[in-house]
């Protein structure tokens, strides 16, 4: 809402600078986005007088002007306008002056013919033919009222008002209008509010005989509606269009500006109909019928649906009521007659039709915050006033007002106490009727509703109905900053929760690994899907689907992490990264089968990495470490050759017995060629749920052992296709408790083994916690060892 | 003998002192003290003394044995304090040369700043609660006092499943389920991720983090919400962080603010940062709305509460001087290293 300080000075008189008005209006409650001045734009441009015209000595469309501008002598500007006559009065831009935009204006020379300024035009000026609609675009802006020569252009064309730009929130309609912004002001300084009463001219005849409203919606609170006849369209005076303009509202004519003057005036929005088109000059408010139509006025024909409200004559729709009218709803220079029409629309039916019809306007916007009907006949009054004021036609006598149930003026109780226990404050009631007075509520003695007073409630501040409402009036205008602040009573007692912690120990174990965190979108589209290689059939491939998504490659909640994660290695590997090693905390979002159900969010931590130093084991090592950290013991790589993402020969599931913790591998290069990506890429899709679910105890200690232990290496000779997996649950076995430690700390591949089959070379550690082991007992277990191997044809390498 | 003795002592003086090396001192130790050495020797004859004598001469020669020992052990020591020298010499290395790094990944940065946020609310005495992002239009709007028709939906720019299931827009539905599920005293914080259907550019995302606070309890006021978030920034941004509270709208709160904060750039003198206005907007915040409680089933006659919400990359971008929201979702390495 863009405020021109002089309209408020209608109403309340303040001194004060732009600066200090944002600050305190915006400390009040009234939040101030900026505030601007054209004047601050323009400099050194005052008004002149053409005293002379010449032909340029060198030029055949160049005039040499001598400009009385109010100085000791006439200057000499030259112009390639061809508008200009002796005589005329016009914006002399003089030498080192500026104009909007930054432009500097400097004394030059014109083919030889030295020139002192500029004469602007509009455009120069930063105005247009609306502002002005006596002057022309294309040529010198000539004044068409008597300014004295010199006077500065700024306050001569009006250009030196400060407009203070709002943010009004949705609470308060009221503050979307001069009267609004000035009660508000008014307040603030703590001055008198002017409250100007419009009166409605007596007028000649009667509207009641020229023209029949009926109301057949609900959702119209009131219909109210003036005449005016002999219309005489014409543009409005110069201080209205000034008005309008400082607020972003272009001026058309007298009537239309009227409208909108009123609007901005009242934030209550008008419509005058050409009554004219008003066939059988019979207005009715009513739902809009099946298969009804209506061309707006923006030039769209636009279909109508039965829960959209219209204002109709006897044939059809002349007006989506609260939103737009049609084409035939506006005034014309041909108008003899004008409707005015001041009326109230429930605020969540004209918002459904706006959203429905796709329109949103300033009217729109207005009355779906809902309007205030006792404000109907006051915009109405003002409007006809002006049409007086104006003499911009004939005010027919009487007006037409239905309002079958009047709003009742809103009573609640002062509680002092209910008030001061929300704030913590100790203000009397009488402090905070002070405060509220001003603001246009009502103080009553205490009646039936009990507390100290009652408040009668303005009829534009419905948002106001229980103590809450009235602490936020009194602290805002208490100050909020001048209330103190204090410390909460009640002991604080707060602790992460175990998952909390849990969840952090295993991120902070990623992080310790090299691992880069990332945050990746919820969301994406088929092609990611489709990027992973996912089968058609793949249950992932059911989704949650936003039905109203930015784009189609945004409208699906994501099943799997997998994707966006690999959209982050390909961004990487682009940037020409050597290596990168990233995970994330990842949701994915698995529908159920009631699509009236909340889908279920699944926790996962999903890993991705490529560069030299990591393959397939290092990845594995990373999870068997994690793991480790989650204390889960006993897990299984089982060999996953059914998925498409992955590389068949390179991935696996790490099953605890039947639960699937994580899928770890290589991604199969026929994913990393969708996404562009040619180094071999390892991910792990970690079922973080799962790992929680299934996390181990607090270790217990165990004694540090007291006696010697022995080690024996073996190197076994194996055939290719036995897995290692297989080897060491041999050794395990075949050593039983003895064995306190296995690992494998070579593998061979070559001519000395032969062909198919490979060398691997373990390394046991045996103890007894009792007493020294011997090296016979040492020696019996490794044959047991053997033995169990042999049983798969592993044996001894010779 | 003694002429003896004394010849051995001189003599053996000048042969240690030009030792060189352990072996040396091993030969000479064997001249002079081994079992056929001259000291040995001369002690050896002792026996063809007089009585007189013996003692005499026996002194002098133990005498000598020890300082030539003594001289043994202290060349020796020598030796071995100058050959660790040399290797220490010889030992030296480039200190200046790069160090050999461990790797080590790092924390998304915004989620860096909020393990010091939800640090500081813990320490405050809020438990920390995750809710869905998914969420029932019942949850993010209607308990939250805003029907279907209310105008300040259009605020918050939606994106819908079904009629009924949206993705949340704000972290306030866990105001509600937090009411509903548990009795007051509450004090929580709820971190997560909102859903805004803007187009992205360098200050939007349809997608981004919220920070929601809730505390009911018997005797909550709007001065303990000012105190409460007052002593959070003082802890997140220094104890000479000034803040103030302006006048605003939420449908779910009432009273309601914006809470500044003096700019932690220029202390509040004005700069780019915060526009010349030497405050930074950093948070909405207001009592909890009557209608809230009572569509949870708590009395507002009993109990009173505050909630704040907060825009966690907004906070994350401020730290850091990021001016691209964009950069927070690309996870580009040479971003993410950087923090």
């Amino acid at each position: 809402m863009k405020l021109p300080l002089n309209w408020v000075r209608d109403y309340a008189d303040f001194a004060t600078t732009p600066h200090e008005y944002a600050e305190k209006m915006t400390m009040s409650g009234s939040k101030v986005e900026g505030y601007s001045c054209e004047a601050d734009e323009i400099s050194n441009v005052v008004i002149g007088k053409i005293l002379k015209l010449e032909n340029h000595p060198d030029s055949d469309h160049l005039w040499v002007c001598t400009v009385d501008v109010g100085g000791a002598e006439p200057i000499i500007i030259v112009t390639g306008a061809q508008n200009l006559k002796v005589g005329d009065l016009c914006p002399a831009a003089l030498d080192n002056s500026t104009l909007p935009g930054g432009v500097k204006i400097r004394r030059g020379k014109l083919r030889g013919v030295e020139s002192n300024g500029m004469l602007c035009s509009l455009g120069e000026l930063g105005l247009t033919v609306h502002d002005f609609p006596n002057a022309i675009e294309d040529g010198i802006m000539v004044l068409d009222e008597e300014v004295p020569v010199g006077t500065d252009a700024v306050k001569a064309l009006g250009l030196d008002d400060v407009t203070v730009e709002f943010e009004i929130t949705p609470n308060r309609p009221d503050c979307l209008s001069i009267r609004g912004l000035a009660r508000e002001t008014a307040a603030t300084y703590g001055v008198p509010y002017h409250e100007h009463t419009p009166v409605l001219p007596a007028g000649t005849g009667s509207i009641a005989e020229k023209l029949s409203v009926t109301v057949n919606a609900p959702v119209c609170s009131r219909y109210a509606a003036g005449m005016v006849t002999n219309v005489r369209v014409a543009p409005s005076p110069r201080w209205m269009r000034e008005r309008l303009r400082l607020c972003g509202v272009r001026p058309i004519n007298n009537i239309v500006d009227i409208t909108n003057y009123v609007m901005l005036e009242y934030g209550h929005p008008m419509h005058a109909f050409d009554y004219a088109y008003v066939n059988g000059s019979k207005i009715e408010v009513r739902m809009a019928r099946e298969g009804e139509s209506i061309m707006t006025l923006d030039g769209v024909q636009r279909p109508l649906t039965t829960d959209m409200m219209v204002i109709a004559d006897e044939k059809a729709p002349m007006a989506v009521a609260g939103v737009m009218g049609g084409e035939f709803s506006g005034t014309y220079d041909s108008t003899k007659t004008v409707v005015f029409e001041a009326a109230c629309f429930d605020g969540p039916s004209v918002r459904t039709t706006s959203k429905k019809l796709g329109l949103r306007t300033e009217s729109s916007g207005r009355f779906e915050k809902g309007l205030n009907p006792e404000n109907c006949l006051p915009a109405l009054y003002r409007a006809l006033e002006l049409v007086a004021q104006l003499d911009a036609g004939d005010v027919v006598g009487g007006i037409i007002d239905i309002y079958p149930q009047p709003r009742t003026e809103r009573r609640i109780p002062l509680r002092t106490h209910a008030v001061n226990r929300l704030l913590g404050t100790e203000l009397s009631a009488e402090a905070m009727t002070d405060i509220l007075r001003p603001l246009g509520f009502g103080i009553e003695p205490a009646g039936s509703l009990g507390g100290e007073y009652t408040v009668v409630v303005p009829p534009d501040r419905y948002d106001v109905a229980r103590d809450c409402d009235i602490a936020e009036e009194v602290c805002r205008y208490v100050g909020y900053n001048k209330v103190p602040s204090t410390i909460m009573r009640g002991i604080a007692t707060a602790r992460p929760s175990e998952l909390q912690v849990f969840r952090k120990k295993l991120i902070t174990a990623l992080v310790g690994y090299g691992l880069y965190e990332c945050e990746t979108y919820s969301f994406y589209g088929k092609k990611s899907l489709d990027n992973i290689n996912l089968p058609e059939n793949d249950p992932l491939r059911h989704a949650v689907v936003i039905s109203n998504p930015l784009g189609e490659d945004t409208s699906l909640m994501r099943t799997t992490a997998v994707p966006s994660l690999l959209e982050v290695i390909a961004r990487n590997y682009n940037a020409r990264a050597a290596q990168a090693a990233i995970f994330e905390n990842a949701t994915e979002y698995l529908p159920g089968d009631d699509p009236e159900k909340l889908p279920l969010e699944k926790e996962k931590l999903i890993i991705a990495m490529y560069g030299p130093q990591y393959d397939y084991l290092r990845l594995k090592g990373m999870v068997e470490e994690l793991l480790a950290t989650a204390r889960i013991g006993g897990v299984c790589a089982v060999r996953n050759t059914a998925g498409t993402t992955y590389h068949p020969g390179r991935a696996a599931d790490l099953m605890l017995g039947d639960v699937k913790l994580a899928t770890i591998g290589e991604v199969h290069p026929a994913v990393l060629a969708n996404y562009g990506i040619k180094p071999r890429v390892c991910v792990a899709d970690i079922d973080f749920d799962a790992l929680y679910a299934n996390r181990g105890a607090t270790p217990q200690y165990q004694p540090l052992p007291k006696h010697p232990a022995i080690t024996r290496d073996l190197a076994l000779v194996a055939s290719e296709d036995t897995p290692a997996a297989e080897i060491a649950q041999r050794i395990e076995r075949g050593a039983g408790k003895l064995l306190e430690s296995l690992s494998l700390f070579d593998i061979y591949r070559g001519d000395k083994v032969g062909k198919g089959k490979k060398s691997l070379a373990y390394n046991l550690v045996l103890r007894t916690g009792e007493r020294t082991l011997t090296d016979e007992e040492a020696d019996r277990a490794v044959q047991k060892v053997l033995k169990a191997l042999a049983e798969i044809d592993v044996t001894l390498r010779s | 003998m003694k002429e003896a003795l004394e010849k051995i002592r001189t003599g053996a003086r000048d042969l240690l002192a030009n030792a060189d090396s352990e072996a040396a001192l091993e030969e000479l130790r064997v001249r002079f003290l081994g079992k056929k050495g001259e000291v040995t020797a001369i002690l050896k004859q002792m026996g063809a003394l007089s009585a007189d004598e013996r003692p005499k001469m026996g002194a002098l020669a133990n005498e000598v044995r020890a300082e030539i020992d003594a001289e043994l052990r202290a060349r020796s020591a020598e030796l071995a304090n100058r050959l660790l020298a040399a290797r220490l010499a010889s030992e030296s290395i480039d200190v200046t040369l790069p160090g050999n790094r461990p790797e080590q990944g790092k924390r998304h940065p915004f989620q860096q700043v909020l393990d010091e946020l939800k640090d500081i609310f813990l320490g405050m005495g809020f438990e920390v609660k995750a809710g869905p992002e998914i969420e029932y239009d019942h949850y993010n709007f209607e308990m939250l006092n805003m029907p279907r028709s209310h105008p300040a939906r259009d605020t918050q720019d939606t994106f819908y499943i079904t009629e009924n299931i949206l993705l949340r827009t704000q972290t306030s539905p866990m105001q509600v389920r937090t009411m509903e599920a548990q009795k007051p005293p509450i004090r929580i914080i709820c971190p997560g991720r909102v859903y805004r259907s803007d187009e992205v550019d360098a200050t939007h995302s349809p997608l981004f983090h919220q920070i929601e606070g809730l505390v009911v309890d018997k005797g909550i006021t709007f001065t303990d919400l000012k105190g409460t978030l007052e002593a959070f920034v003082k802890k997140l941004y220094g104890e000479e962080t000034r803040v103030r509270f302006r006048p605003h709208h939420f449908p779910y709160t009432e009273p309601s603010a914006e809470m500044d904060m003096s700019c932690f750039k220029c202390g509040g003198t004005g700069c780019s940062l915060c526009k010349g206005e030497g405050w930074i907007e950093i948070l909405g915040c207001g009592m909890v709305h009557p209608k809230v409680l009572e569509n949870c089933n708590i009395d507002p006659e009993v109990y009173s509460g505050f909630a704040f919400g907060m825009g966690l990359e907004r906070i994350t971008m401020m730290r850091y001087g990021i001016d691209d929201m964009r950069l927070f979702y690309e996870n580009d390495l040479r971003f993410l290293k950087q923090f």
